[in-house]
């Protein structure tokens, strides 16, 4: 370590036009909200989703301060809590749908996917960088207009929109037409992103990057892209005929008109099933990557890896229906059901092994992004064997619809959040060019696994015990359980805290980042910290990305050094 | 160290009562041991692998730390096929007697033996009714211990979803159509019950409560539930009359109580607690404080509005057929409870009222 280092002086930023940094390649808000670089786009939504990520956050800090106490039914009715049960209701509903459709769903392939994915081809943008600006304006609108929805009081029917209690009339939930049609914009963005993607895979990649060396990232994104395309139109006919029955009165779902309740469980689950890929195949992508890079050893099993994303996302297709074992539908259809949601397990953990065979006799450093890694392990590693209980037809029926399944949803879904915050820390110093101190990155980490465990995990506990989900009043048996849960939910609110402060503070004082902080062979890493405009000063030639001899530590720069650059001249090149 | 194991196994064991664990209520139907132990089963093999994965993670993290010395990996393997179907295939296999476990308990759940006692459920927001055999209904599912009972479910709402933990039994009730669940309790006793498929304001106080008699007490109960329906219509009109005269009169009656009194509880027993306050307090429907004799002002179907004294006519009338009246301001939010209530029921619940307005 040198004793004084330059870069420790605060760093200004000229107000020139600097063809070697994009985030100086223009001024002003029109040079964002009208941008069509992948670059900024992917901060865009990161800023974007950031925020309803807080949102939402807040909804789920109401709920968990409403359920501190059992009671409540007696405590509103003698004025002793505020939250009346329509407003409870109201929170976990919008805690649930700003959470899924607005936050996880994009989060990762949207944010990060953004920002490196062409980098990583050597492309200079996607294929359709408009169509990309169109999708963050799409998921703009359908976020404000699920928002608008708090103008009418707010839907209650629960993320999942079950009917016929979201199109009975007369119910107080005017704010259910808003909601769900923001929903249908919402899974529009989501298509676009999706579509965009793979054809940006397959048309953009430099020549030399072939598909089995592409970073393991994108074949997870690529996996998400189809599942995105294939099965978000369903949503949307879902919801298009939701609300033709809501507004019309024409029978699809609610029996007095005709319909069938369960068949728009179906519709529903033949979507949201699919999602629950959407929003993990990502966020194992990156944990390859992050794995790979902080173990400073070449990812074990690529070829694994990448077709069982593949293998994921098809089956995913085929098990919608293991969410309904208790909802009427035949036996053989259950049995069926249940059988392949076994087989989905053998590739889902097949990445596991994988990751922990990477860092067998690898080079492991504990920096913040491992740090989320590692802690997703641990949950992952929950969420993922607490799937086989639900996925077992007669241990299902026992823990449907109780809070069992509340947790082993957060133990998967909310655990790719960690993926993302491991995410952001590790791409955060190509965004901004700046590093952030590391001890606080890691006790905000610590703090939010800790803070995780004590909400969820108590939450199998009491699920088990038979306490049902989305209740406002409750057995004081449980009332133990709740409260540790909710004490959970405020460490959790503090490492947010810290970590937000931490990466802030970072843009205003980090020491400037070197191009290679963290040791990686893939394109974004040999590029310049912030990457020009068009991504590369130079023409990209992409090696394997996991191959780490060709790194080398470079303490005056304190990063790593290429031997052999990947990107060169483009003169250089032409002479090749 | 053994010893510690044992004992705090035990402990786990011991739990609570009936079989239950620190993961699991009380075993209290026949049906449950074996899909506790499937759930078991599974709960070991989570611990395994859990710990597996974990051990591994730590100890990669100890040993193979970057330091100095350690700045590069020591090994280049990038692949091993065999290892990897390996672990794949292995822990696969494992998955199969799960998953047949599983199917086979769920079959017994699913098939319903012959000579079951039945009985039928009516689900509405917010509040469950049991009707058995003779007629009777109930808020509370009254069984008998050690015979297969069968629940015929159907809801005039919404979803709902009527859930035992101690039985292990789940089923939704959906509107439109009548869902079947079968159990058999093992012995008398008292357990939760509870709606698990979210259906609006007061999902999470649709309880009820399962209470299991012997044998040999269930008739005995199920002929006393209700000794107002062995009434005559005479007698009716003598107990409303003089409630405290024909009480004394009728001792083979056992269990009669004043009208007041059963509608009070008719309130709650038939869920008109869930939309209409007693107290003033706004609802989903109007409050019944006040509500006798006072002048409501109705829209009738097809738009007109009139304003009608609340009678014993207009109040039979709103809870037999709630939508041909409805009380402006309102939504037509109350459930039809024609073929669910009695006359001489609505009768007790109007003497009731009467009690809420002040003379
Ligand atoms: C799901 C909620 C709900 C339940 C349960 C319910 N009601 Fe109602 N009730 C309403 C609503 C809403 C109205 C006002 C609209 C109307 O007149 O139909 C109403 C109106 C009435 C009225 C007329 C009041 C007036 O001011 O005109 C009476 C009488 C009545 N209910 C009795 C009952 C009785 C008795 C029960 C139980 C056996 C019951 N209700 C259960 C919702 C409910
Ligand atoms: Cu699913
Ligand atoms: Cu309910």
């Amino acid at each position: 370590m040198s004793a004084i280092s330059p870069s420790m002086a605060p760093p200004m930023y000229d107000r020139e036009v600097d063809p070697k940094n994009y985030l100086k390649a223009g001024y002003g808000l029109s040079s964002w909200l009208l941008t069509l670089d992948h670059k900024r786009i992917s901060l865009l939504y990161l800023y974007g989703v950031g925020f309803m990520f807080l949102l939402g956050g807040l909804f789920a800090l109401l709920v968990r301060t409403t359920l501190l106490t059992a009671g409540n039914a007696e405590a509103f009715a003698a004025n002793k809590i505020w939250v009346s049960p329509d407003n409870y209701n109201r929170f976990f509903t919008l805690h649930g749908a700003i959470m899924v459709f607005i936050v996880i769903i994009p989060g990762i392939p949207a944010a990060l996917g953004n920002f490196v994915l062409p980098i990583m081809l050597g492309a200079k943008d996607v294929a359709f960088p408009r169509i990309n600006l169109l999708s963050w304006y799409m998921w703009l609108i359908g976020t404000l207009m699920i928002l608008s929805s708090l103008m009418y009081g707010a839907v209650d029917t629960g993320w999942t929109f079950y009917t016929p209690y979201s199109t009975t009339a007369g119910k107080a939930f005017a704010g259910m037409i808003p909601t769900v049609a923001g929903a249908f914009v919402l899974g529009f963005s989501s298509i676009f992103t999706g579509l965009n993607f793979i054809v940006t895979i397959h048309k953009l990649r430099r020549p030399g990057q072939t598909w089995f060396r592409l970073p393991l990232f994108l074949w997870s994104l690529y996996a998400t892209g189809l599942v995105q395309v294939l099965a978000t139109p369903v949503l949307g006919i879902t919801l298009v005929l939701l609300l033709v029955e809501r507004t019309m009165g024409m029978g699809f779902f609610n029996p007095e008109l005709g319909g069938d309740p369960v068949l728009f469980q179906h519709f529903f689950w033949f979507y949201s099933h699919p999602a629950v890929y959407i929003m993990i195949l990502p966020a194992f992508g990156v944990m390859s990557e992050l794995i790979s890079v902080f173990s400073h050893k070449h990812i074990f099993g690529y070829r694994f890896i990448a077709f069982s994303s593949v293998a994921i996302a098809l089956l995913g297709f085929l098990v919608w229906g293991h969410h309904m074992f208790t909802s009427g539908q035949s036996a053989v259809l259950s049995m069926i059901f249940s059988a392949i949601t076994f087989t989905i397990a053998v590739p889902s953990a097949i990445k596991v092994f994988n990751w922990l065979a990477t860092m067998y006799k690898g080079s492991i450093s504990l920096q913040t992004p491992m740090l989320y890694a590692l802690w997703f392990m641990w949950i992952f590693g929950i969420g993922g064997l607490t799937g086989l209980f639900l996925g077992t037809l007669a241990v299902d029926i026992h823990l449907h619809d109780t809070y069992f399944v509340v947790a082993h949803f957060h133990y998967v879904m909310a655990g790719t959040i960690f993926v993302l915050f491991g995410g952001i820390h590790y791409w955060w110093p190509k965004m901004y060019g700046r590093m952030y101190s590391e001890a606080p990155a890691a006790w905000a980490s610590f703090l939010l696994f800790l803070g995780f465990n004590l909400t969820f995990f108590p939450q199998f506990i009491m699920g088990s015990q038979g306490m049902p989900r989305r209740y406002y009043n409750y057995a004081d048996q449980y009332q133990i359980y709740h409260q540790v849960s909710s004490a959970g939910s405020y460490v959790m609110a503090a490492g947010m805290l810290l970590m937000m402060y931490n990466l802030a503070a970072s843009l205003r004082s980090g020491r400037k980042a070197p191009d290679n902080p963290w040791g990686s062979n893939s394109l974004e890493w040999h590029t310049s910290s912030p990457p020009p405009l068009e991504n590369f000063n130079g023409d990209a030639f992409p090696g394997d990305p996991y191959d780490y001899h060709n790194l080398e530590w470079d303490e005056k720069i304190e990063g790593f050094r290429a031997k052999e650059p990947l990107i060169r001249p483009a003169r250089v090149a032409a002479a090749h | 160290m053994t010893q510690w194991i044992a004992s705090s196994g035990l402990f786990l064991a011991q739990w609570n009562r009936d079989g239950g664990s620190m993961m699991l209520p009380p075993q209290n139907s026949t049906i449950a041991p074996s899909i506790d132990w499937v759930f078991n089963f599974i709960f070991w093999i989570c611990i395994v692998f859990f710990a597996i994965i974990v051990g591994a993670m730590v100890m990669f993290i100890v040993a193979y730390r970057r330091t100095p010395q350690r700045m590069k990996a020591t090994s280049d393997v990038t692949h091993n096929t065999p290892l990897e179907l390996g672990w794949s295939v292995l822990p696969g296999m494992l998955l199969v007697p799960i998953f047949w476990w599983g199917y086979d308990a769920f079959m017994d759940l699913r098939q319903v033996p012959a000579d079951a006692y039945q009985v039928k459920v009516w689900a509405q927001q917010w509040a469950w009714s049991f009707e058995y055999p003779n007629g009777h209904q109930d808020s509370n599912l009254h069984v008998p211990a050690g015979r297969p009972v069968l629940l015929t479910m159907n809801s005039s709402d919404v979803l709902h979803s009527l859930y035992i933990p101690d039985f292990r039994v789940k089923q939704d009730v959906v509107p439109g159509r009548f869902t079947k669940l079968w159990f058999q309790a093992d012995k008398p006793g008292e357990h939760n019950l509870h709606c698990t498929e979210y259906c609006g304001k007061d999902h999470s106080n649709m309880n009820a409560q399962v209470i299991v008699h012997s044998t040999e007490d269930f008739p005995t109960w199920l002929a006393n539930a209700d000794p107002l329906s062995k009434l005559t219509e005479e007698q009716v009109k003598e107990w409303l009359a003089d409630p405290d005269a024909f009480i004394k009169a009728h001792p083979e009656f056992e269990g009669l109580e004043p009208p007041v009194v059963v509608g009070k509880k008719l309130h709650k027993k038939k869920g008109c607690v869930s939309c209409h306050s007693l107290d003033g307090a706004a609802n989903t429907g109007p409050t019944w404080k006040g509500l006798w004799g006072k002048k409501a002002h109705v829209v009738l179907e097809g738009g007109a509005e009139k304003q009608v004294e609340v009678d014993e006519n207009y109040v039979r009338t709103s809870i037999l057929y709630p939508a041909n009246q409805i009380s402006k301001g309102y939504q037509n939010a109350m459930t039809a409870y024609q073929g669910r209530i009695k006359d001489r029921e609505i009768m007790a619940i109007v003497e009731y009222m009467k009690t809420l307005t002040e003379k």
